[in-house]
């Protein structure tokens, strides 16, 4: 065998969870380990072979001075970079602060704030390097995940949906929450891709009688104004809406977009 | 060991190893030693600050679950709990038994995907030589197979309850969004009595592993239930003798901001000293809860009770997988009429709850005070690697000494493995756990 796929996983602020995805392969983590050169996987390897790498993917968002270096050094170890899940496509849950004081912030968690080195903000990957691909989700999907890796392996694009949530929950044939229950969802706004799309088991969230949080971000052809004025009409109270689009991929543009204008709403007469 | 078996370098040695690897999240290590005294041991994490405990503020209680679950890709369920019951006690919601024993069996998934991924893919390699999982399949391929299958029926079973593995949606205050289907979960007990015998098996494999002499008068901490080996309830029990309510938790156990770390650590009064979470205490405090097919496997180890050397903390880790399957298959048995309402319904009001479940790193607290306007007012979290934190610098100073005629390379590495005990899940607390190794000998003695 030569040539494998040089592989390369790097972490910055998250959960890890993005990352487990891998492992969570089980029925084809053995095969993706013999098809590809894992050569640096800090949660699963103790072995790190040096770069350059073919593909690094990237886990979690900017937090730190220090991270804004190193992701520059991630960028040119990796020919191709991956960023994987929320954090590193659109800062995370962590990206609350970018709202906040966060003065206020260390004060609530830290005797001595004093000892702590961070950002103001959180902010994805793409907002300090060139990013080639990026995988959606808080957890992406391992069904996406294997579908980039065989992609890559194959030289080919990957192919993953850019259509809504509310297109998976007709497939499945999940009645509207929204619709018939009145409950605020975000599935118009929201990009598939949770759940296993392949057997029409997607949608998740509504599948399971609640709303979709956004999970996996904006999909393409996002109208926020019109989502939430409908969902206002219906006596959903703003604060409310904000807090639905401020979440895993709030700071995301088309999310922020559509919090920011309602916050502006509310502070008009 | 005695200094004259030691090399004697004459000149400072700086030893530095990247990171730790094959644990949840980065850290450093560092270690100062001149010639046989261990100067200084400090386990530095600095995983970037999150501040989840300060933006939790002002949401919603419905959202709390769904954020605290992102603190860990690896025990989100640990996280919806702790939170569900502390919320629940704030609002005095009672759940059904039905639902108490749902969340039971969610519970189980979780430990049998945490612990078989920590069991197979982190841990053994230590024991076995290899530098992962990966490479230990080369010789050793149906073993990690046998783990892979087990680790996804852990994760089969959260998609099932959960409507995900990681980070499950249906999981809410008051129980669940949507009961399981019965024919859903039957569906899975074929393959739970199957992980039941390979759980079975692997508490053979890893008992008979060579584990390095050493062991320690811990304080155990872990929860304690009257009838059953504690998962979601009980009472706060310590090996020292006391048995403390929930309620009374942070009057005997207090977090410490130090320099070195952006994990607080916790210590546990009147003497403010470190403890023990995890699988090993839990073991030890509640043994006699256990089900007879764990106790006899346990039997057939040889093995014997008090076990006070983590190291053997992967045995411990591996019966509770056999506990998880015996008990998962016992309620999946037992469910024959899908639960109505899935959801207990409640009454948004002011107050304050706080609650502990058993995470499968060891005990996981939460508290919250829900506002006049119902909203979050205030949250504190305390998760157990902070929890186990100060303990693991303990017992890398008891340890070291019995190291230090080996190669610097060598002391990072079985140092490594003591960390690996503790299936650290460094996100939880905090990053890049970079390990330094300062060897000064000019001045020893």
């Amino acid at each position: 065998m030569v040539n494998k796929t040089k592989l390369a996983v790097f972490k910055f602020a998250s959960c890890d969870g993005c990352q487990l995805s891998l492992l969570d392969c089980e029925d084809e983590l053995l095969s993706v380990a013999d098809a590809v050169d894992i050569a640096y996987f800090l949660e699963a390897r103790s072995r790190r072979v040096e770069g350059p790498y073919d593909v690094g993917l990237v886990e979690g968002s900017i937090t730190t001075p220090g991270d804004v270096g190193r992701i520059q050094e991630v960028r040119r170890a990796c020919k191709y970079l991956v960023t994987i899940g929320a954090c590193a496509t659109a800062g995370g849950i962590q990206a609350l602060r970018n709202w906040a004081n966060v003065d206020d912030f260390f004060r609530h968690v830290y005797a001595h704030p004093e000892f702590i080195s961070t950002l103001n903000t959180s902010t994805p990957i793409s907002d300090h390097v060139a990013v080639d691909f990026e995988l959606r989700g808080c957890p992406i999907s391992k069904h996406q995940l294997i579908e980039l890796l065989t992609a890559l392996v194959h030289h080919k694009k990957p192919t993953t949906p850019t259509h809504s949530v509310c297109v998976e929950c007709k497939k499945r044939g999940t009645v509207c929450v929204a619709v018939a229950q009145g409950i605020a969802c975000l599935g118009p706004l929201t990009q598939a891709g949770c759940g296993d799309l392949h057997t029409g088991r997607g949608a998740i969230c509504p599948a399971c009688n609640r709303e979709c949080f956004g999970c996996f971000g904006p999909q393409d052809q996002v109208n926020g104004a019109s989502l939430t004025k409908f969902y206002q009409q219906k006596g959903i109270p703003r604060q409310t809406l904000v807090q639905l689009t401020r979440n895993f991929s709030g700071y995301a543009p088309e999310f922020r977009q559509t919090s920011d204008s309602l916050e502006e709403q509310e502070e008009s007469p | 060991m005695t200094s004259e078996e030691e090399p004697q370098p004459t000149e400072r040695r700086t030893i530095e190893v990247k990171a730790i690897s094959r644990v949840e999240g980065e850290g450093r290590l560092h270690l100062r030693v001149r010639g046989n005294v261990i100067e200084h041991v400090e386990l530095n994490i600095y995983e970037p600050p999150r501040f989840f405990e300060s933006f939790l503020r002002g949401r919603q209680i419905h959202e709390v679950p769904d954020i605290t679950a992102r603190i860990c890709g690896i025990c989100p369920v640990a996280y919806q709990m702790s939170s569900c019951h502390a919320l629940e006690k704030a609002l005095g919601i009672n759940v059904s038994p039905e639902i108490r024993l749902l969340r039971r069996l969610l519970y189980c998934g979780e430990w049998i995907e945490s612990h078989v991924l920590h069991i197979y893919l982190l841990h053994a390699p230590d024991f076995l030589g290899y530098e992962s999982g990966i490479s230990m399949a080369v010789d050793h391929r149906e073993k990690v197979e046998r783990g892979l299958e087990l680790k996804k029926i852990g994760n089969d079973l959260l998609e099932v309850l959960g409507g995900r593995a990681i980070h499950p949606v249906n999981i809410t205050v008051g129980g669940f969004y949507r009961a399981p289907s019965v024919r859903d979960l039957k569906a899975l007990l074929p393959r739970l009595e199957w992980g039941l015998q390979a759980a079975l098996e692997t508490v053979h494999w890893v008992s008979k592993f060579e584990f390095p002499d050493f062991t320690w008068d811990y304080d155990l901490v872990s929860l304690h239930h009257e009838d059953e080996y504690p998962l979601n309830e009980g009472q706060v029990a310590s090996s020292s003798g006391a048995m403390i309510p929930i309620e009374d938790y942070e009057n005997h156990f207090q977090e410490r901001h130090v320099e070195h770390s952006t994990a607080l650590y916790s210590v546990k009064a009147p003497d403010n000293h470190f403890y023990l979470t995890g699988p090993l205490a839990r073991l030890n405090n509640c043994h006699d809860k256990l089900s007879p097919i764990c106790l006899k496997v346990f039997d057939q180890t040889g093995l014997t009770l008090p076990l006070r050397n983590n190291f053997q903390s992967i045995v411990a880790r591996a019966l509770e997988v056999v506990y998880a399957f015996d008990e998962a298959i016992r309620i999946v048995k037992a469910y024959q009429v899908e639960v109505v309402p899935s959801r207990t319904p409640f009454e948004l009001r002011p107050g304050e709850g706080c609650h502990a479940t058993e995470a499968p790193r060891g005990l996981l607290y939460h508290r919250y005070r829900i506002g006049e306007d119902h909203l979050i007012a205030e949250a504190k979290i305390v998760p157990p690697t902070s929890q186990n934190q100060g303990q693991i610098e303990s017992d890398l100073r008891s340890y070291l000494p019995q190291l230090l005629s080996l190669e610097s390379e060598e002391i990072a590495e079985k140092s490594e493995h003591l960390i690996r005990n503790y299936d650290p899940c460094i996100s939880c607390a905090t990053h890049f756990l970079k390990m330094t190794i300062d060897w000064n000998s000019d001045s020893a003695k």
